[in-house]
């Protein structure tokens, strides 16, 4: 099968260029976002073609040049985008050893490949660059979607790929922040505390007048400040949000996730059943062996530490160039010329690094503020959002509310397991579902309002990701009560519902192990066939010494936790050793992770490291706040996150494969590693604590409850 | 009017003294290698070293400046201790957006010119005025080790 990437660039030339220098220029749909996707995308690109990193100019994201590969999202750039650059080499480089070994008078066999020049058995050499010129090939029709075409494999010299872009991150312009434009404004847009509310009273004379504002504009209930002055602007803006009296739609009461989920309407369905069969107990056999447990994770901000930003300018024709940190640059093209009533022609988007990327931010929000701006005023401009908007108006991840009631048969083997999910969507993506997913676009057109929203369904699932358990459990039935309202935005934030899910589920496991009087890591392997799975379970059990782990309530606690990401992708499994006194401590965690074949060992080890401790920072601490007058989890002080005096050692496993085709590794430790902290909370207490965060308050409402 | 010294170079200017340093920096010397990450001194992502001192130039003002030195991730090439840093983390790969990871360098190159030999809680001290929402607090503390062996070593070399 080809690669998904190939179907809006089905050429060599969507992806390849020779530059008259002799540079390769390699196109990517697949951007960078801090992921170091690119080092490892560029490596497998110049192991296929046979050429050197130091050859190459990298263009990713651009949609006047690079070619649509849809979003850089969902752990598939490996996968997807991997593949895509793996196919694209094997398939140029075929072409082009036979023109090679034509020219040098040789057969392709006797070939050798290095720094994009092929090498002849008698010494003779000839580069990719001239055989371009040579003219010898229909380049403009050379097609890479087709099926097994014949590839010519060549001895090469194999080059490992480092990111080149953090010297310049580390220490200049790095950033989609750092960019200018000739004779550039910028811009603040006047938003309220929840991404719904309502300047009420707005005074634009009053704005005017504040020093650092050149310029108001406005269009319905879109409001920006403009000025040349960034600093200035940035006192004004926060004066004038003060000056502002904002309306809040009505909020529910925050409250306990369980509690304010429950509260929300649901549409409830049957979104998956199956049965393993293992043969089932008595039926009073059943009520004494089975459980029936709820846990939940609250809404969780992006929270990065750049808040997001973006430049347009008229194109001169009418049309507006864009540069944007988005994961999806022609989604939000078409959006954006949806949006501006332009021909997706019109609006070029240029993709530009931002800072840390887990999902759905304010970028596609701040580069349509940026458009509108270039647009209707015909201005050069950059917008920036505020720590404060960052926090309070971009999307959040959904909560979720996981109920599993699970049975034993006599042979102590689930085989009973129902599991229902109460969660709104988990994504509301530019570009997913219909309608126009951009918050400026709601404010400054008239009606233009927030479209229907729409859950991804099983198997990838939303709300729903990962809430089939990996392990064999008989009678499975997964009930869905989707939420189509929420009170604060909500779209996909890394591993979407399997945060929560594999949280839920791998308690629920060592709950019935307990309730089994079996070990945990035993109990999880006689219901798992994968050998694949159960490799990851044995080394992780192994590392942590999982065997010298004692009893229960002593202070200290280890937790197991493992899940195959989306039931598909890469597998990993997790132990932490937790202390907990008036909070949780992490002293350590151990993690092994197969996902295939390993492109690029320190990108992978890079992503196990970050999904590890932002798993622990989401999971023992993070709760978006709200009252009725909007969000007020809007600083660091309120938002609080993981700090460096709570990092955890960690030692991690890569399984070597040779074989395994190549899988994403972004979000495979978030949902194992909130799991085996539950466990380990559990085990440390003597009491569980079933419901995110795993913070004080939290811990002492499951000892009362207990108690 | 402010002087001051900016890395290598000697500055004048006539600007508002009540401007924030962060701002100052961006805007009238090019020094992009400053970042914005709140503008409450929450983060730590604009920390620039004034005169051996980690500070947050979102909430410094120019007039604290005058006749002092202000050394940013920009200058940390010219700067002994500050190159040494900064070749650590990239050995490391200590980042993973690396919107975080100037202010740190900055902060670190301020311990490591007072504290050489700073123990791992005094640095993860130190480091706990920055914020990280990649998770690469790991790659960064090593990173910082690494600094030290280095510096140690360049320090041997008679």
């Amino acid at each position: 099968m080809t690669s998904p990437s190939f179907q809006l660039a089905p050429f060599a030339h969507n992806w390849l260029k020779f530059t008259p220098s002799g540079i390769f220029e390699m196109q990517s749909g697949k951007v960078e976002l801090g992921q170091g996707i690119s080092a490892a995308l560029m490596q497998i690109g110049c192991n296929a073609l046979g050429i050197s990193p130091d050859q190459v100019n990298w263009v990713a994201g651009d949609t006047a040049h690079s070619p649509d590969e849809g979003f850089t999202a969902g752990s598939q750039s490996i996968e997807v985008g991997g593949a895509a650059w793996q196919r694209v080499g094997d398939i140029v480089r075929s072409h082009f050893a036979l023109l090679a070994a034509q020219h040098l008078s040789c057969e392709p066999a006797e070939l050798s490949l290095g720094a994009g020049t092929f090498n002849g058995p008698s010494g003779e050499k000839v580069s990719y660059h001239q055989l371009f010129e040579g003219g010898n090939l229909d380049w403009q029709n050379l097609r890479v979607d087709v099926e097994n075409p014949g590839v010519i494999p060549i001895r090469l010299a194999v080059v490992q790929v480092t990111r080149a872009d953090l010297c310049l991150k580390f220490t200049g312009a790095g950033f989609i922040h750092d960019r200018s434009l000739p004779n550039m404004w910028h811009a603040r847009i006047l938003r309220g505390p929840h991404p719904f509310a309502k300047a009420i009273n707005l005074n634009v004379a009053q704005l005017e007048r504040l020093q650092g504002v050149e310029r108001v504009v406005v269009k319905h209930n879109f409001l920006a400040l403009l000025g040349r002055d960034e600093g200035q602007l940035v006192k004004a803006h926060a004066q004038a949000k003060s000056l502002t009296s904002w309306s809040c739609p009505e909020l529910p009461r925050h409250q306990g996730t369980a509690a304010l989920l429950m509260q929300l309407h649901p549409q409830s369905s049957i979104a998956w059943s199956q049965d393993h069969g293992h043969p089932s107990a008595p039926q009073s056999d059943l009520d004494q062996r089975s459980l029936r447990q709820r846990y939940s994770r609250p809404f969780i901000a992006h929270a990065s530490i750049g808040p997001a930003c973006a430049l347009a300018r008229p194109d001169g024709n009418g049309g507006v160039v864009v540069w944007s940190h988005s994961q999806g640059v022609f989604k939000l093209r078409d959006q954006i010329a949806e949006a501006l009533q332009l021909l997706p022609t019109e609006v070029q988007v240029v993709h530009a690094p931002g800072a840390g990327c887990y999902g759905h931010n304010g970028a596609d929000d701040v580069a349509f503020d940026a458009a509108f701006i270039a647009h209707t005023w015909g201005l050069n401009v950059r917008v920036q959002w505020s720590r404060e908007d960052e926090l309070s108006v971009s999307p959040m991840g959904a909560a979720s509310l996981v109920e599993i009631d699970a049975g034993l048969n006599g042979d102590g083997l689930v085989d009973r397991w129902h599991v229902q999910v109460w969660s709104p969507t988990h994504l509301n993506r530019p570009g997913w579902g219909g309608g126009i997913q951009l918050l400026g676009a709601w404010s400054a057109i008239a009606d233009c309002h927030p479209p229907v929203p729409v859950d991804v369904p099983l198997p990838t699932g939303g709300g729903l990701r990962n809430a089939v358990p990996a392990y064999d459990v008989g009678q499975l039935t997964v009930e869905h009560h989707f939420l189509d309202t929420a009170p604060v935005r909500v779209s996909a934030l890394r591993s979407l519902g399997a945060h929560a899910n594999v949280f839920a589920i791998e308690s629920m496991m060592d709950e019935l192990s307990e309730l089994n009087g079996e070990d945990s890591g035993a109990f999880r392997l006689k219901h798992l066939s994968d050998p694949r799975a159960r490799h990851v379970i044995h080394k992780v059990l192994d590392m942590s010494g999982w065997h010298l782990r004692g009893e229960a309530g002593s202070g200290h606690g280890y937790g197991l936790a493992y899940a195959r990401y989306k039931n598909k992708a890469g597998y990993c499994a997790i132990v932490a050793h937790v202390e907990v006194s008036e909070r949780v401590k992490v002293d350590k965690i151990w993690a092994c992770v197969d996902v295939g074949v390993i492109v690029h060992p320190d990108g992978l080890l890079n992503q196990i490291e970050g999904g590890i401790l932002q798993a622990i920072s989401w999971s023992l601490l993070e709760s978006v706040q709200w009252n009725d007058t909007g969000i007020v989890s809007q600083d660091w002080d309120h938002y609080p996150i993981l700090s460096f005096n709570d990092v955890p050692q960690m030692e991690i496993h890569l399984i070597e494969d040779n074989v395994n085709p190549s899988l994403g590794s972004g979000e495979v430790a978030t949902g194992p590693c909130a799991g085996a902290l539950g466990n380990a909370v559990a085990h440390a207490l003597g009491i569980r604590a079933r419901h995110m965060p795993l913070n004080p308050e939290n811990l002492m409402q499951s000892i009362n409850h207990a108690l | 009017m402010i002087s001051f010294q900016l890395n290598q170079s000697s500055l004048t200017t006539q600007a508002d003294p009540s401007v924030d340093v962060l701002h100052f920096l961006r805007s009238s010397c090019s020094d992009t290698s400053v970042r914005f990450g709140c503008g409450g001194g929450q983060c730590g992502a604009c920390t620039v070293v004034i005169d051996d001192q980690a500070q947050n130039a979102c909430s410094t003002p120019l007039w604290a400046c005058e006749g002092r030195h202000i050394l940013t991730a920009q200058g940390l090439v010219d700067d002994k201790i500050g190159q040494t840093v900064l070749a650590a983390f990239i050995e490391e790969q200590a980042g993973q957006c690396g919107y975080c990871i100037s202010g740190i360098l900055m902060r670190m190159t301020a311990l490591l010119k007072q504290h050489p030999d700073a123990e791992e809680n005094v640095i993860k001290e130190h480091l706990s005025r920055h914020l990280c929402r990649c998770g690469a607090h790991a790659r960064i503390l090593r990173a910082v080790r690494l600094s030290q062996q280095k510096l140690r070593s360049a320090h041997d070399i008679p």
